[in-house]
């Protein structure tokens, strides 16, 4: 890198520390707390008053998407110049201001598929954190097999007329808008799907949360019966939707493996190594008693570290121009593994501990670890499963064929 | 720490690779092992010379630019790739390390340039029973007049068979499994009292048991402080680690490449073998696997250039990674390619046996899991 690039960046980092130490409420540099998450949207409560400072301002700079171009109030950051923002967060321990799938994942795909009236249009609220996105991808009967889909999405002249069900559309009850796969044309297949955005308060729309075995509700079943929808409303060609909900999916299973799963931080939750010593305990010279468990836990952080080194090898490869492809397949698959098998060593370690579900006599984080242990299941489905990413590298990556 | 490679390290990976796969092909190994040659190639050790391979950690002059343990990283992975018997893994890293860590400048001088040149190969004779455990020495050294008189008894030496040097681990004080009282000593291979038992092993690599009766070194014999050799010998085995690491990498690499490429020629049931879904996905698993170790190695390699305290914590994440991808994929390796894997005449054996040598040196999977959960306090 040149000097004078060197310069400017360490000018961006001193610039951008001592605004953020201005800047950064006391409260949103602690460890986030579950309840305080921001998802924006216009049902945002945010409970703890500073969340809401700290979004403003954020967002103000476009910071809660650095990357994003300044038109539409992104941050317009180069690699570098977002890296250090990153960097300068952490050092002070900045919560994210916003979680979001709109950032995450919409976002990013509108950026490249969007005409320039709807960028303008839905960028600078998910920015802002003023619309909450969910994501209308499965169905009933579409699952792994996605482009099987079948909510109807039909041409009545000055609008799109949709009929059909979605299921597993995250947040459906809490989202303001969603971004939804519909059939244009029944007679193909991929060829008949479209990418089309609407307001989840139109008439016609009932979104029903379904209960999970760890006994939370974070996902819809959504069923639209004769939503209208105005055609402007349509993210590029007609029946051109498939590729951008593949691009979407690569964005989507990209975040899962940077962020890995339930990764809010500050949950208060142990390593699995820390659970067995309190539980199980040492010898003299300091190895957990149960040896056989030992060596699992070390399998375990062995992966969880290889895997976060190939986070980091696959980041430097992009940012050095390097061919880095269908990585994203990789890491969601590696990522979803590590988390499972994280969580039931947690579980393991913690014996009945770990086996509380509500009430009294139980450690409050033990009990989480539990809800957690049951949620991480869902790793392997979510996002495209296990079976399909390794299709997906069997196939993309390694060029393996289907039967003729 | 950084994954990505300088110009220079990428040309000197580019002519590793093209080196290997001209000059040192798998049927380079068979010629060797069919000769009885055992390992010994006397002009791979000529032509590695030519190219420089030996003196890649080795600074021309004092704070010289070179290649670093990275560098030679990729030369490994390079012969790992076509599983060469070359000197490089105990001369160029092994004795290049021991020298610069616990050489005293004179030793420097002497040796290093002597390394570089490819003039002199070392061995280090280490094990002692079975299984890899770098304290459990018993060999004794014991101080005379002049200096001191070796005896004892090193197994599974590798390159034990033709090194011109040895780098003997004896105890000057203390009982075999204490850290305390060992020390490093350079022993010609052909001193009086060294006897030689040359090992014909399953990869074709050889290696050599080897018995000290009374040899006798000079003080100057001495690498490092007299009974704190363990201060020198963990860092040397942490490369040692890396660099068995990176060769391993090379042998999964190449060994899951000529699987994938049998997956997708050989055809039963009237299909491609590889368009079966069961195989498709351990293939997949494979392809994780090696890319996550490639990070690991990588990550290895690099901490131990720029002088990271982790360097022993990385040293076991990477050599465990790679002795479990490099069995994982030796083994499917065997399986997917059927009958045709069980031949002698087809390379799966040969990489599956080289493997398992490579697998035991340095540390097992299990005894580098055993290390990274210690580092980690439990």
């Amino acid at each position: 890198m040149a000097d004078t690039a060197v310069d400017e960046l360490e000018t961006f980092r001193a610039e951008t520390r001592s605004w953020l130490e201005e800047n950064c409420p006391p409260s949103m540099r602690t460890p986030m707390k579950d309840d305080e998450i921001v998802w924006g949207g216009k049902r945002e409560k945010f409970k703890n008053p500073e969340s809401k400072v700290w979004l403003e301002r954020m967002a103000e700079k476009g910071w809660t998407a650095p990357q994003w171009p300044k038109k539409y109030g992104g941050g317009g950051l180069s690699p570098a110049e977002a890296r250090v923002l990153q960097q300068e967060m952490s050092r002070i321990k900045a919560r994210q201001p916003l979680f979001s799938f709109g950032l995450w994942m919409f976002g990013p795909a509108l950026l490249e598929f969007g005409n320039e009236e709807q960028k303008m249009r839905f960028i600078p609220d998910i920015i802002h954190g003023r619309t909450r996105w969910c994501q209308g991808y499965s169905e009933p009967g579409a699952g792994s097999d996605l482009a099987d889909l079948q909510t109807r999405c039909e041409d009545k002249g000055d609008h799109y007329l949709i009929n059909g069900q979605k299921v597993w559309t995250s947040y459906a009850d809490k989202a303001d808008w969603i971004f939804c796969l519909v059939r244009t044309d029944t007679s193909v297949k991929h060829e008949g799907i479209s990418f089309i955005l609407f307001d989840m308060e139109s008439p016609g729309v009932e979104a029903r949360p379904i209960l999970l075995i760890s006994g939370e509700s974070p996902f819809c079943e959504t069923f639209f019966t004769d939503v209208k929808v105005p055609k402007d409303q349509l993210v590029g060609e007609v029946n051109g939707g498939w590729q951008i909900a593949k691009r979407l999916l690569q964005f989507e299973r990209s975040s899962i493996s940077a962020g890995g799963f339930g990764g809010t931080g500050g949950s208060g939750i142990m390593g699995p190594e820390d659970y067995a010593k309190q539980h199980i305990g040492t010898d003299s010279d300091g190895r957990l008693l149960d040896g056989d468990l030992r060596g699992r836990i070390t399998d375990h952080k062995m992966y969880a570290k290889a895997f976060s080194l190939t986070v980091q090898r696959q980041a430097e490869q992009a940012k050095a121009g390097q061919a880095v492809s269908h990585t994203a397949s990789i890491l969601k698959y590696g990522a979803a593994k590590m988390n499972q098998d994280r969580h039931e060593l947690l579980i393991e370690a913690l014996g009945t501990e770990g086996l509380g579900w509500e009430g009294e006599g139980f450690d409050p984080t033990a009990k989480k670890v539990t809800r957690q242990w049951l949620r991480s299941k869902g790793n392997s489905i979510e996002g495209g499963t296990s079976e399909i990413n390794l299709n997906v590298i069997s196939k993309r990556v390694l060029g393996l064929k289907d039967h003729q | 720490m950084t994954f990505l490679l300088t110009e220079d390290q990428e040309m000197l990976r580019d002519t590793a690779m093209a080196f290997a796969r001209d000059e040192l092909p798998v049927t380079h190994l068979r010629a060797l092992r069919d000769s009885g040659a055992n390992g010994k190639d006397p002009a791979t050790r000529q032509k590695l010379a030519e190219l420089g391979f030996f003196g890649v950690i080795v600074p021309e002059e004092p704070g010289g630019e070179h290649f670093g343990l990275v560098g030679l990283g990729q030369i490994l992975e390079a012969q790992g790739r076509t599983l060469a018997a070359t000197p490089l893994l105990q001369t160029a890293l092994i004795g290049a390390s021991a020298i610069q860590l616990g050489g005293t400048p004179a030793q420097q001088a002497e040796w290093l340039p002597k390394i570089a040149g490819g003039d002199v190969t070392f061995a280090l004779a280490l094990d002692e029973s079975a299984h890899f455990n770098p304290l459990n020495v018993a060999t004794e050294a014991e101080r005379n007049g002049q200096g001191y008189t070796i005896n004892g008894e090193k197994r599974y030496v590798p390159d034990g068979h033709h090194a011109d040097m040895l780098i003997v681990v004896a105890r000057t004080f203390g009982e075999a499994g204490d850290r305390h009282g060992l020390s490093l000593f350079l022993v010609p291979a052909d001193a009086k009292g060294v006897s030689i038992q040359e090992l014909k092993t399953a990869d074709s690599h050889g290696a050599a048991h080897i018995t000290f009766t009374d040899v006798m070194v000079g003080e100057g014999a001495l690498i490092g402080a007299a009974d704190e050799g363990a201060d020198v010998l963990e860092p040397v085995l942490d490369r040692a680690a890396i660099g068995q690491a990176a060769e391993m990498l090379g042998s999964a690499q190449a060994a899951f490449d000529m699987t994938l490429e049998y997956l997708q020629s050989r055809k039963q049931f009237g299909q491609l073998i590889g368009s079966f879904q069961s195989l498709q996905h351990r293939a997949a698993k494979m392809f994780t696997e090696l890319e996550m170790t490639r990070s690991c190695v990588a990550a290895a390699l690099s901490a131990v250039d720029e002088g990271k305290t982790n360097v022993a914590e990385l040293a076991s994440l990477a050599k465990a990674k790679a002795s479990e991808l490099v069995h994982l994929v030796s083994n499917e390796c065997v399986q997917m390619h059927g009958g045709i894997g069980m031949t002698d005449v087809a390379d799966p054996g040969l990489y599956m046996k080289r493997a398992r040598a490579q697998e035991a040196m340095y540390g097992s999977a299990s005894w580098h899991r055993d290390r990274y959960a210690k580092l980690n306090g439990y």
